[in-house]
């Protein structure tokens, strides 16, 4: 194989499960330049890597907008039906409540006039 | 950012807890912007594609499989939402950014000279990718920087498999040759980073 060919298998061969054929390894053992480019192509692969641990910092307020612009999607009704049965609850204790101290002031006037009797 | 909390913040969104939700865009819209910029080279765009990103995010969360990575699949969908908008933008991504982004280095090394190399090494690369056309860019970016399989590449990119490889292969030769030249590259490097014919050029 020449140079030319190999060079076209090179920038694929840094890929985990890429190997190259027979020719093309033994044309590479042999040949300092084609070592040297497949080298070049590693670095490449690890720079290219090592930019995965590295962000890029978005405007300060873009979260805040993101957000903004997400809120619609909530589940509105799902909110109503929460607050709905809030209300309810809130309602029924409201009444317990009255109904106890109804209750209890019936309670105080009859042993009132028990007493008066 | 713990993987468990991820998967719960998942569990509870699916469920259709919307702060969950928000929680869980609050923890990942850095790495998305990232990638969005990454693909698209421009803040105004790559604000665009996160926006629309989440809201297939959120349409398609339920359809989420938990046992499936979740950055995986949000870097699929933000790889795709970019895609949509490389291909309706007519104006040439060669044009100089309006200002140079802030990297954060999520892993900072205490040596400042070895610091100075990585930063001074990612600065190149980052104008290297900058200067490749968009089509080839997204498959260099995908698949080195993000590891997506050739096939999800090809996939989100409405592409075929092939020629996604085809890029590849174009993109990490224009950028060995950029960065790492050989003897005798010098020369032909200049020529190859010539923006306007290569997008004309790219598969």
């Amino acid at each position: 194989m020449l140079c030319e060919d190999v060079s076209l298998l090179l920038a694929e061969a840094v890929e985990p499960k890429v190997e190259l054929s027979l020719p093309a390894s033994s044309h590479l053992e042999s040949c300092l330049r084609c070592q040297a480019e497949l080298v070049q192509y590693k670095k490449l692969s690890r720079a290219l890597q090592g930019l995965r641990s590295s962000l890029i910092d978005p405007a300060p307020d873009f979260l805040n907008e993101l957000l903004d612009e997400l809120r619609p999607l909530a589940p509105i009704h799902k909110l109503h039906q929460g607050g709905r049965r809030r209300a309810y609850i809130g309602g029924i204790a409201a009444a317990a409540t009255a109904g106890a101290a109804g209750a209890i002031v019936i309670a105080s006037r009859l042993s009132k006039q028990r007493l008066a009797s | 950012m713990v993987s468990s909390n991820i998967d719960e913040l998942i569990d509870e969104a699916q469920g259709g807890d919307h702060r969950a939700f928000e929680e869980l865009v609050r923890l990942t819209y850095a790495d998305t912007y990232t990638l969005a910029y990454r693909l698209t080279g421009n803040e105004e765009d790559a604000r665009d594609v996160v926006q629309e990103t989440y809201l297939r995010v959120h349409k398609g969360l339920k359809k989420f499989r938990s046992d499936a990575q979740f950055s995986t699949w949000l870097h699929r969908i933000t790889s795709n939402c970019a895609s949509t908008f490389l291909s309706r933008r007519s104006r040439n991504t060669h044009d100089p950014l309006p200002e140079d982004p802030v990297i954060e280095d999520l892993n900072p090394q205490r040596d400042p000279e070895h610091q100075a190399d990585i930063e001074s090494l990612r600065s190149q690369l980052t104008d290297a990718l900058r200067g490749l056309p968009p089509k080839l860019r997204a498959v260099v970016v995908l698949r080195d920087i993000y590891d997506l399989p050739h096939e999800a590449i090809a996939s989100e990119l409405g592409i075929s498999e092939s020629a996604a490889k085809v890029r590849l292969h174009r993109a990490r030769k224009r950028l060995r040759q950029r960065l790492y030249p050989l003897a005798g590259e010098m020369t032909s490097v200049d020529e190859s980073d010539k923006p306007a014919s290569e997008g004309a050029h790219a598969v």
